[in-house]
C-alpha cells in the first residue's frame, strides 16, 4: 500500500490536493461565496457532460442549457407537487433526463455535426417558450418556488466542530454539489480510460474504421447522449436546488453558450478541463460587474454597459482566439506549459531519445 | 376566406425577410459548408450602422446602400480575420468560431448602442390598399418588393457574371478553380461580404416591425435556419421558397391553431427544422449528400 502511494504518478497528487481544497473551502469562506462556489461546481458537472458529447465524442450540442432546464423543472415538480424530498428527486431528474437525451441520440444518429449544431440551437432558443406554455405543472412565467433543505444534524455537528460557526443551507448546498461533482468527474474518468471512451475517441477520429473495429456507432453515439444529458440532468437539478426557484428566464440561450465557452476554455477530451473552465465561465460575467472602478466622473450609463456587454464581449473573443491559437484550451496550454517545463529540466534524456509526447488530438 | 388571404399575404412579407437571412446562410454554406450562427447577429449590427446613419438625417434610400457597402466591406473583414486563419479546421471549430463571433457581436452592439429598443423607421406608410377584398398594407407590399429585388440581384450576379461564375467556381472545385488562377481564398471573402450584404437587408426589413435591439436577430435566425433547411441548405432557390414557406406556416399557425400564437410560434420553426431534417434531410430542393468510403 505505502509502495502504491509512494510510486503514484504527480497528477494523483494534484488530485488529492484539489478535492482537499474544495472540502475545506467553505470552511474559510462566507456562505453567500459558498453558495457561487457551489454553482460553479454545478456548471462543471453541466460542462463535464457536454465535454463527454463534443470532446469525447464528437458531437456537438448547442442546447445542453434544455437538458439543464428538465433536470431542474423534473426535480421541482416532484418536490413541488408531490412533496419528495428534494434530495431524493436529484437521482430521479438525473436519470429521466438522461433517458431523454439516450432518446433525443437516436434522431441525432441521422444528422451531421452541422445538421445537429443547428437542431440543437434552435432547441436552445425555444426552451424557455415552451416551458411557459404547459403553466399548470411549470408555474408559467413565475416558475416553482424550492424550499431547499436545512443541513442534516451530522453534517451541521462536523461543521460547527471545524468552525465554531452552525453551518448554513448555502454551505451544505455546497457539499451536497461537492460530492455530485467529485462522483461524476470520477464516474467520467474511468468512464473515459475504460471500453466506452475508447470507443468514443475511435467513433470521433474515424467512424469507418471505428466501425470496421467492430464498434457499435449508433449505440455508442446514443449513449454519449445519454450519458451527457444525465450530467446536464444532474446539474439543472442541483442548480434549482442552489438557486431556490427555477423560471423560464434561469435557461436562456446564454446559459447554452456558457457551457460551450466552459467547455472550450477549460479544454475538449480532457478530465480537469471542465472544472477549470466552469470556475472561468462562471465568474467572468460576476466579476465584470467590477470592471470598471466606481469613480464618479464615470457615468452610470457606461458601467451598466459595460456589465452587460463585457462577458458576451469576452465570451466571444475567447471562443475564437481559443479556437484558433489554442485548441485544447487551458488544460493544453498547461500541458504544453509543464512539456517544455520537463524538456528544459531533463533536456538531455530527452534529445537522446528524440521523441516528443504527442500532441492530443481533440476536436 | 379574406383573413386567410391577409394572413397568407402578411406571411409572404415576413417570409421575404426570412428568404433574405436564409440565403445569406446558404451563401456561406455553398462556399465553405458552413453554416455562419453569426449571419443574425452581423444583420443586426448593419441595421444599427443604418440607425445610426439615418438619426443623423441622412435619407433612408441613400442610407440603404450605404449600409450593404458597409456590410459587404464588413463580411469581407471578417473573413480574412477570423475565418481565414481556420479555413481548413474541422467543423467543429468552425461552428463555435461563428458561435464566438455571434457572441461577440451581440455584446459589441450591446456595448455601442445599448439594450434599450429603438423603433427604426419604415420607408413605406402603414395604409392598406384593397386587392380584390383582401387588405395589404403598404408596408408588406415594399418588404416584399425589396426582399423579391435582393434575391433577384443576387441570382443575377451568381448566374449572368463573371464574378458569380468564379464565385460558384470556387466553391465548388477550389483546386480546380486555383489551378485556372482563381483566387480562391479571396473569392471566399468575397460569398461572406454577399451574404453580409444580404443578411443586413433582412435586418433592416425586420427592425421596424420588432424593434431594433441587440438580440433582435434571435428569433430571425431561427426561423432562417428553418427555412434553410426546409429548402435543402445548398440551394439559393430553396432558401427563398423555404423562407416563403416558413412565413406563411408561422402566420397560418399563430391565426389558426389554438394555443400557438405569441412566442409558441417559435416552436414551430423549430418543429420544422426536426421535421425536416428526420424526414427528409436534403430539404426540396438539395441532393442527397453522397459519401465515399
Amino acid at each position: 500500500m505505502l509502495q502504491r502511494i509512494r510510486s503514484a504518478p504527480p497528477r494523483y497528487w494534484l488530485v488529492v490536493i484539489v478535492v482537499v481544497f474544495f472540502l475545506g473551502f467553505p470552511t474559510t469562506i462566507s456562505s453567500f461565496l459558498a453558495s457561487e462556489w457551489a454553482q460553479a461546481l454545478i456548471l462543471a458537472i453541466a460542462i463535464m457532460g457536454l465535454n463527454i458529447l463534443v470532446g469525447y465524442s464528437g458531437q456537438l450540442s448547442l442546447g445542453h442549457g434544455a437538458f439543464m432546464a428538465l433536470g431542474a423543472y423534473t426535480s421541482a415538480i416532484l418536490a413541488h407537487r408531490y412533496k419528495m424530498d428534494y434530495l431524493v428527486t436529484i437521482p430521479i431528474a438525473a436519470l429521466f433526463t438522461g433517458l431523454v437525451g439516450f432518446l433525443f441520440g437516436f434522431p441525432a444518429l441521422r444528422l451531421s455535426a452541422l445538421y445537429l449544431a443547428l437542431a440543437t440551437f434552435a432547441l436552445a432558443v425555444v426552451t424557455p417558450s415552451l416551458i411557459k406554455r404547459p403553466d399548470e405543472l411549470t408555474g408559467g412565467v413565475q416558475g416553482i418556488l424550492i424550499i431547499q433543505p436545512d443541513p442534516p444534524q451530522l453534517a451541521q455537528d462536523a461543521f460547527a466542530t471545524i468552525t465554531g460557526i452552525p453551518m448554513t443551507t448555502d454551505q451544505w448546498v455546497y457539499y451536497v454539489s461537492l460530492f455530485c461533482a467529485l462522483l461524476l468527474f470520477w464516474l467520467a474518468w474511468n468512464l473515459i480510460r475504460h471500453r466506452p471512451g475508447r470507443a468514443l475517441r475511435a467513433i470521433r477520429d474515424g467512424d469507418v474504421a471505428a466501425a470496421a473495429s467492430g464498434v457499435n456507432i449508433g449505440g455508442y453515439k446514443m449513449l454519449a447522449f445519454g450519458i451527457s444529458a444525465f450530467y446536464a440532468g444532474t446539474a439543472g437539478s442541483l442548480f434549482g436546488l442552489s438557486t431556490g426557484f427555477v423560471s423560464p428566464d434561469t435557461f436562456p440561450v446564454s446559459l447554452s453558450i456558457q457551457l460551450l465557452v466552459g467547455a472550450v476554455v477549460g479544454g475538449l477530451a480532457s478530465i480537469p478541463g471542465p472544472l477549470l473552465g466552469a470556475i472561468f465561465a462562471y465568474f467572468l460575467p460576476i466579476e465584470s460587474n467590477q470592471w470598471v472602478p466606481s469613480q464618479s466622473w464615470i457615468p452610470d450609463q457606461i458601467a451598466s454597459t459595460v456589465k452587460n456587454a463585457g462577458p458576451a464581449v469576452s465570451y466571444g473573443v475567447l471562443l475564437i482566439l481559443i479556437m484558433i491559437f489554442a485548441p485544447n484550451g487551458m488544460v493544453g496550454l498547461i500541458r504544453r506549459g509543464y512539456d517544455m517545463l520537463n524538456r528544459r529540466l531533463r533536456g538531455a534524456s530527452d534529445r537522446e531519445t528524440g521523441q516528443l509526447p504527442p500532441d492530443p488530438q481533440t476536436v | 376566406m379574406q383573413e386567410f388571404f391577409q394572413q397568407v399575404v402578411s406571411g409572404l412579407a415576413i417570409g421575404g425577410i426570412f428568404a433574405s437571412l436564409a440565403l445569406a446562410l446558404v451563401l456561406i454554406y455553398n462556399a465553405m459548408g458552413l453554416v455562419n450562427f453569426a449571419q443574425g447577429e452581423m444583420a443586426m449590427l448593419a441595421t444599427f450602422v443604418a440607425y445610426a446613419l439615418i438619426n443623423r438625417g441622412i435619407s433612408y434610400w441613400i442610407v440603404f446602400p450605404i449600409t450593404l457597402v458597409i456590410a459587404f466591406g464588413g463580411g469581407i473583414a471578417i473573413q480574412r480575420l477570423v475565418i481565414r486563419p481556420v479555413e481548413r479546421a474541422p467543423i467543429l471549430t468552425l461552428v463555435i468560431i461563428t458561435l464566438g463571433l455571434a457572441t461577440l457581436i451581440n455584446g459589441l452592439a450591446g456595448f455601442i448602442f445599448g439594450y434599450v429598443p429603438h423603433s427604426f423607421p419604415s420607408p413605406f406608410s402603414s395604409e392598406t390598399v384593397d386587392i380584390f377584398g383582401v387588405f395589404i398594407s403598404f408596408r408588406d407590399l415594399g418588404v416584399i418588393a425589396v426582399s423579391g429585388l435582393v434575391l433577384l440581384g443576387v441570382y443575377l450576379l451568381l448566374q449572368r457574371t463573371t464574378i458569380g461564375l468564379t464565385l460558384r467556381a470556387a466553391a465548388h472545385h477550389p483546386e480546380a478553380s486555383r489551378l485556372l488562377g482563381v483566387q480562391v481564398s479571396w473569392m471566399l471573402a468575397l460569398g461572406w461580404g454577399l451574404a453580409s450584404a444580404v443578411g443586413a437587408v433582412s435586418g433592416i426589413m425586420v427592425a421596424p416591425i420588432l424593434l431594433l435591439e441587440p438580440n433582435m436577430m434571435q428569433t430571425i435566425i431561427i426561423y432562417a435556419f428553418a427555412a434553410a433547411v426546409l429548402g435543402g441548405i445548398e440551394s439559393p432557390l430553396g432558401a427563398v421558397v423555404g423562407g416563403l414557406a416558413v412565413g406563411v406556416t408561422i402566420n397560418l399557425a399563430g391565426a389558426y391553431v389554438p394555443g400557438v400564437g405569441g412566442d409558441l410560434q417559435l416552436a414551430v420553426g423549430l418543429a420544422i427544422i426536426i421535421a425536416v431534417l428526420l424526414i427528409r434531410p436534403n430539404g426540396l430542393f438539395g441532393r442527397a449528400a453522397v459519401r465515399r468510403v
